[in-house]
This record gives C-alpha cells, structure tokens and sequence, in this order.
C-alpha cells in the first residue's frame, strides 16, 4: 500500500490480474509485448522516422543506446514464436524466483544489520518469529486495528515507493514483492509515527474503489 | 494423336532432401519450380497451344465407359505406372506432357499439396483431382509466427474441408500448417471421412478442445493425431475421454502444445487400450510421477514427449522415489525424446539408459547448464537432431560438438530473447560444432555476437549444410571482433555450402553480402531477411541472381519500389514474397499488380503504426489460380 489512490487502482489491477509469473514481478515492456502478442494486440511499432535513422547508423550506434526500453517493443523480433516465448517467460520468472530474496534488517539501537532470505519464509507468523529469534526480542502479534500494540516493538519495512510501512498489513505475496528493507523499530517511536499504513486503511475502508482490497483479507 | 511435349525443366531432387517429414523439421523442403497447380495457363511458360494444352478446367470428365479408343490403351498402362510416382514435382512434369498425361496424372495423384491456401480454389483443386486421399494445406507465412500480421487475416479451412468433404469422403489424411481451423471445421471432418486416419496441425489457431472431442470421438480408424505448436483453447471439455472405449489404432498421439490438463485417468487407459502406440508426446501438465505410469504401459515407444518432467505439487515424495531409470531402460526402441518442459534438473539422469539408441533430443524448454549438459550429451553418440536453449553455453555446445559426430540437424534457442544483453553462446559455440559436427545440414542459431571468421569456418567444414539461419539478436551487429558487417560470413555460406537451399540473415549487412547471395546463391529457395541492406540494389541482387527463389520473407530493410520492380521476370515463379516496413509506395505496389495479373497483390494495414509517409506497411504478394480472395478483411486491400 502507498500513498494515494492512484496506486491503489494501480495495485488493485495488478492484484486481480491473471497472468504468468509472481504477482507483481513488474510489467516490462518486454512482458507488454509478449502479453500482447497472447492477446493479439500488437505493441507500438517505432515510427519510421526511427527506423530511418537506425538503419544507417554507425555500428557503435545501438551498444550506446542508453534505453533499451525501444528495443524491446519492436514486433516479432527476435523471431521466436509466442508459444516458447510465453513458456521461457515463466521459466524467467521462476529463476528470479528461486534465486531468493534478500532483505536488509536494522534494528533500532542494534549496531549492525542483518540479511535474511524473504523466500524460505511461508507467510507473516514464520517472518515474526525468525525476527524475534534473530534480535531476541518479543513483537507480539499483529493486529489490524493496533498493529503490535502488546510490544516494545514493531515491524516496519520500506515499500518500493520509499514509504515506510507497518510489516502485516498488506497479502504476503504483495508484501514480498514490494519490500526493500526491513527496520524493527523501538516502541515509543513505533507509535509516536503515523506510518503511512493507518492513513491507508482509513482510506480503503471508505473509498469505493479500494473494496477490493478489504473483501481480499476478509476471505 | 499425342503430342509429346518437352517437359518444363523441373528441380532435381537432390537426394540429401528427405521425403519423409522427420519429427521436428519445420521445413518444408520440397517445393517445386512452379506450383503444384501445373497446368498450361502459365502465362510466363510458352505452352502452344495444342492439342495437349491445359486450358486449366480441370480435368475433362471421360465418361467411364466409351468405346476404346488408342488413347485409351496408353492412359490404362499410363495409370498403372503413374500410381507408382509420389514426387510432387515429377507428377508436374508428367501433366505437362500432354492431355493424356494430364489427365491420368490427375487421376492418379493421392496426396494433393497446396503450398498456398490462396494460390488455387478448393472447387478448383478438387474438381481436378478425384480420387486424392491426403491434402496438405499451407497458410499464413511465416512471418505470422511473430505477430507481424494482424489476426484474422485469413487462411481458413473451413471452405476447404466442406470441399473436399463433397469431393473425397475416402479422405485419410490432412495435414494443416499456419491455418485458422474451427471447431465446426473438425466437427465436419469428423463426420464427413468415415476412414480418417491422420490428423497433423502445425501453427494452426482458432480451435479448441471440443473440436478435438469431435475428432476423438468419430473418427474410429484414427491413427494420427498431432498437434505441434499450434493454439488449442480449453473448452473444459476433456477430449481424451471422448475416445472409444475399444481398442484404438492410434499410432501417434502429440499434443504437447495444448495448455490444458486433460484427465490422467482416461489418459492412461487410453494408452493401455492402443497397442500400435509408438509416438506420444504428453504437456506440460503431465507430471513425471505419471510419465512414469506411462512408460510402464507403453514401452513399445519410439517417440517419446515428458510433459513437465518434474514432480507434481501434491505428491512430490512419492514420485521422487520411482524407478525411472528402468521406465526408460524398459523402452528399448526409444529413439526421439523431447518434452521437459519444467525439468528439476536431479531427475535428468533417469534418462541415461537411452541416451545411446537417441536420434533426436529436443532440450529447448529446459533450462539446464553446460554441467548438467555434459553427462547426458556424452553419451548420445547417434544424434541426429538436437534442440537446445542457450541456457548450456559455448562450453556446452563444445559437449555437443566432441561427441555427436552425426548430428544433421541443430537448433539454439535463446532463453533471454532481448536484444541488449552479453549472451551465454557465440562464435565460440558455433566454431566448435563446425569442427566437430562435420555432417551438419541445418542449423538454427540465436546468439548475442559472432564473428565472420566462425561463419566463415562453418561454410568450410560442413559442406552439407542446406539450411543456414543465424539470428544475431541485436539488429545490426557487427563482427564484434572486427567492427566489420557479417557481409563476409554470409557470402562464405553461399559460396562454399553447395547445397544450401534455405538461408536466415542477420546482423549488420550491406548490399555486399546480397551481391554474394545473387551470384552463388543459386539454389536458394527461402530467403529471410530483417534489418539489412543498405538500397535498392540488395534486394535487386537477390531477385536478379536467384533463379530459385521461391519464399522471401523481409522485414525493416531500405527496399523501394526500384527493387520491387527488378523481380517481375520472376514472381510467378515464386510461392510469395513478404516485404513489412520497407520502402514501399502503394503506387509501386500497384504497378506490380497491374503488370502481373495473376498475381494477388495485398497490402496490409497495420493499426498501430504511426504513418509518417506514404509507405505500405506490408506487403504480401502470391501467384494465384484464384484470383483475389473472398474473405479480406478490412485491413488488407487487394490491388
């Protein structure tokens, strides 16, 4: 979750969407274009004022090429058919997914940080739990309304957009996608600070475009 | 009364050219000069007019019981031994001959091959050939594979299968590649042919599962049913149910394109009621604790597809603990295996017991590395074909090329197909088979970089080499050694590979390298090219220099009108030409189409693109018997 509705539409497509690979493993514009070519919609073809300059450019031309987004929307090239292509798609997926996932772990007044895998972690109570026994502490547990209101402590990450959020609040596939790090902060300035995640749970409550995210948690 | 006229000079079959459509080969090798509708009415052949010449009515109705007449006497011997020629180009020359000739070849010709669905009328070709048992069907070209052509461009079967289900109802065979089929089509097939027996759809679309239900479910005698890459959509109907209860005839069951489950169950009682079984090849859904309880039941397999080739989710412990070494010792006549589509790399070793007797492995679902590579490939010291990701490297193709000194046929996939990255196989890989895989005769290759100098190699070490494609997956590389075009590499192929009839170009070009093409490429059948060229003159060498030419296929490459109109000597005698994003005016265009009236002329639209200029998206143009087509859609205008 993030601030404003936006992302929340943003999210909420990308939750209930059905495709290959994780859920939120980014919409390249590679993986446009190949669910493109699944659905017969073509991608934008490059102009030909483009074109034309492409074509008799020096060599050096395209290694220097600093975006490589174009080259990736252009139609059928490389020449493999959509069949493979969307299989090796998920095979992709499936290696990035099984290469683990990392996460920087600080805690406040701990002089050094830890590294632990995301991916051996099945959901949010095994997370909590290594996290106590890493830093031998007590988080206590989670609650929609309190957060970790029993505890000294309480489990913050920060999401892919900056913001720092309460750990538990959102899926954990969403959680795992959208985590960069994680900071287990001390009890007063745990709930001294509106984290982001209050303003959000009011806003999906009351907003009639944000249901979808309240009808997922309560199944 | 028979005039005996010289036969059109038609290609020799070269005898490396195999007849029989081997299991993966996308080709198609044998195409005639002209098309398989051979009869008189060519306007670039100078037929006279006589007594023999075919004013392309089809085949006059001799009724069947006139008084004898000399003719006659000829044609029933003539019959007798005509039933004995089964290559399409021999049969064109033979109903070229004279009338006579024509006619009894018509009679007696069982496998009607139509290169181009559009090139002759289902009416037409039916109304010739009367007595015909299989039809093979061609549509799309190939470039449709790469979703340059919008959807629903054409290439129907229906119109064809209502045809030849009034003409043939003795029909036994079709064979479809690149046509929209639907379910109502193989419903009718299903109905109409009482003795059907081979079903084989390569790149078709627009069917589903209740049309394989259909086709389960009637046709009694079948004994083929493949569908290789083609789209199949899931209609939740489970077709492999629909099969009889009794025994089957099925000799050859493929269906590892279609992306649905399919009950297990029925699967395997399928399998255990069809002794005659040789060919399966099962998708991706298919776990390996199954594959197992397959083998078991069939190890009479010759073909052999694995589904996943991993563990399913629910029962993964107990389908770890199988024997699959001796499921597969147990298959003796194993030769072509294929499938592995979600490998778990620990279980590759189960297939070591074949790995000697293999002609053809197909890897290029498999994500495995050089080292995973290297103990399997080490053995197979009698492949033949082999398909690959590029997932092993350079030093696993180095694994290939010390030990399958038979390999004829190779093809790297590349797992990562983008444009911009370093690329796990190059010119080192290449280099490697060259030298160790003398007897190579196709090769497919996808790579990041090469070099002229390992291309170069490859046209002197293999010298059989028919089919070159090499894609350089940045457009427009250079040698990256050198910083020169590939100009030099591909005139080597051309030059020094005697018997190349199909060659792919990639990479940076100049007009140099179609100069080479012209003047050694002179058996060349298919030409594709893409981001080439520097002007008109490229494509003027090639239409100029290739008296062969039959499919070209180019995309993004600076060809204009000029060029264009250099190939009208020759357009009639090719099956298509495909030119997208070139540099081509629709006044161009139409010229052609004014000046070559049977040829059907399409210029095709595509929506998203931004016209900056008057230039035809793509054009598509094909020989034809049939005029312009009944069901263009809107984004194509005929000219």
């Amino acid at each position: 979750m993030g601030g404003g509705a936006a992302y929340e539409n943003d999210l909420n497509f990308k939750a209930t969407e059905l495709r290959l690979g994780l859920p939120g493993t980014g919409c390249t514009n590679e993986e446009q274009a190949v669910s493109g070519a699944k659905n017969n919609k073509r991608p934008l073809l490059e102009t030909r004022e483009e074109r034309g300059s492409k074509e008799k450019s020096d060599p050096q031309h395209d290694d220097q090429e600093t975006d490589p987004a174009p080259k990736a929307r252009i139609v059928g090239w490389p020449p493999i058919r959509s069949y493979r292509k969307n299989s090796l798609q998920t095979k992709k997926a499936e290696a990035e997914a099984a290469a683990g996932m990392y996460v920087k772990v600080s805690m406040d007044g701990a002089p050094y940080l830890r590294k632990i895998d995301l991916k051996v972690y099945k959901g949010y109570p095994e997370l909590l739990k290594a996290l106590e026994n890493m830093f031998k502490l007590t988080i206590g547990e989670y609650s929609e309304r309190e957060g970790y209101n029993g505890s000294e402590y309480a489990p913050t990450y920060e999401d892919k957009e900056g913001d720092w959020m309460l750990v538990g609040d959102v899926p954990w596939d969403m959680f795992l996608t959208s985590c960069k790090k994680l900071r287990i902060m001390k009890g007063s300035e745990a709930r001294g600070r509106k984290l982001k995640s209050d303003r959000v749970s009011f806003l999906t409550e009351f907003s009639t475009d944000g249901w979808k995210f309240r009808q997922e948690e309560s199944e | 009364m028979i005039t005996n006229k010289k036969p059109r000079s038609s290609d020799t079959d070269s005898n490396y050219m195999r007849d029989d459509r081997t299991e993966m080969s996308e080709d198609d090798d044998r195409s005639p000069p002209s098309d398989s509708i051979a009869n008189g009415s060519c306007p670039t052949r100078t037929c006279t007019p006589g007594s023999g010449s075919g004013s392309g009515s089809g085949s006059s109705s001799i009724p069947e019981y006139s008084a004898p007449y000399p003719d006659r006497v000829l044609e029933n011997v003539l019959e007798n031994v005509l039933w004995f020629l089964t290559s399409r180009k021999d049969r064109n020359a033979a109903s070229l001959v004279c009338r006579s000739w024509y006619r009894v070849e018509a009679m007696t010709r069982s496998d009607l091959f139509i290169g181009n669905c559009y090139a002759v009328s289902p009416e037409r070709a039916t109304s010739r050939f009367t007595r015909v048992r299989s039809v093979t069907l061609k549509g799309k070209p190939r470039f449709a594979d790469f979703n340059l052509m919008p959807p629903n461009w054409g290439a129907h079967f229906a119109p064809w299968v209502s045809a030849t289900a009034k003409a043939y109802p003795w029909l036994e065979k079709i064979h479809l590649k690149r046509m929209s089929v639907t379910d109502d089509d193989l419903a009718l097939l299903a109905e109409s042919f009482s003795g059907f027996k081979e079903l084989v759809l390569v790149c078709c679309d627009g069917f589903g599962t209740s049309g394989l239900a259909a086709v389960a479910s009637k046709c009694r005698q079948l004994k083929v049913l493949d569908l290789i890459e083609s789209e199949v959509s899931d209609d939740e109907v489970d077709w492999i149910m629909c099969f009889p209860d009794t025994e089957t005839c099925l000799e050859s069951l493929i269906f590892d394109c279609v992306e649905c489950l399919v009950d297990f169950d029925a699967l395997e009682r399928l399998v255990v009621r069809s002794p005659s079984l040789k060919k399966l090849r099962l998708n991706r859904f298919v776990s390996i604790g199954q594959l197992y309880r397959l083998m078991v039941r069939a190890p009479q397999l010759t073909h052999l597809g694995t589904g996943s080739f991993s563990p399913s989710e629910d029962v993964a412990q107990g389908e770890l603990e199988l024997d699959y070494v001796s499921a597969f010792a147990a298959c003796k006549s194993l030769v072509c295996l294929s499938g592995f589509r979600e490998i778990v790399p620990d279980c590759l070793p189960a297939i070591y017991p074949v790995c000697a007797n293999l002609t053809s492995l197909n890897f290029s679902y498999a994500n495995i590395s050089a080292e995973q590579l290297k103990p399997i490939i080490s053995n197979c010291h009698k492949l033949q074909t082999f398909w690959v990701l590029d997932s092993i490297c350079d030093e696993g193709l180095q694994a290939v090329a010390t030990t399958c000194k038979e390999l004829r046929e190779l093809r790297v996939f590349p797992f990562d197909p983008r444009e911009d990255i370093e690329g796990p196989v190059s010119e080192v890989g290449l280099q490697a088979i060259s030298e160790g895989c003398r007897k190579l005769q196709s090769i497919l290759y996808f790579c990041q970089r090469m070099t002229n100098a390992a291309v170069i190699a490859m046209s002197k070490n293999c010298p059989d080499l028919v089919v070159f494609r090499l894609c350089i997956m940045g457009r427009q590389r250079p040698d990256h050694v050198t910083g020169e075009p590939m100009d030099e590499g591909f005139g080597a192929i051309v030059m020094n590979c005697k018997k190349l009839t199909r060659l792919a170009v990639s990479g940076l070009l100049t007009d140099t390298a179609f100069a080479y093409i012209g003047k050694y490429g002179k058996i060349v059948r298919t030409l594709s090219v893409a981001f080439a060229g520097d002007s008109d003159m490229g494509l003027k060498y090639v239409l100029e220099g290739c008296p062969r030419l039959q499919k070209l296929e180019i995309r993004d490459s600076p060809f204009g009108d000029t060029a264009l109109l250099s190939g009208l000597h020759h357009y009639y005698n090719m099956r298509f030409l495909w030119m997208s994003a070139c540099r081509l005016s629709h006044q161009g265009c139409q010229q052609i189409a004014q000046a070559l009236p049977h040829l059907v002329v399409e210029v095709i639209k595509h929506e998203d693109t931004v016209h900056m200029d008057d230039y035809a998206d793509t054009l598509y143009m094909y020989r034809s018997l049939a005029g312009r087509r009944h069901d263009v859609p809107k984004f194509v205008s005929i000219l």
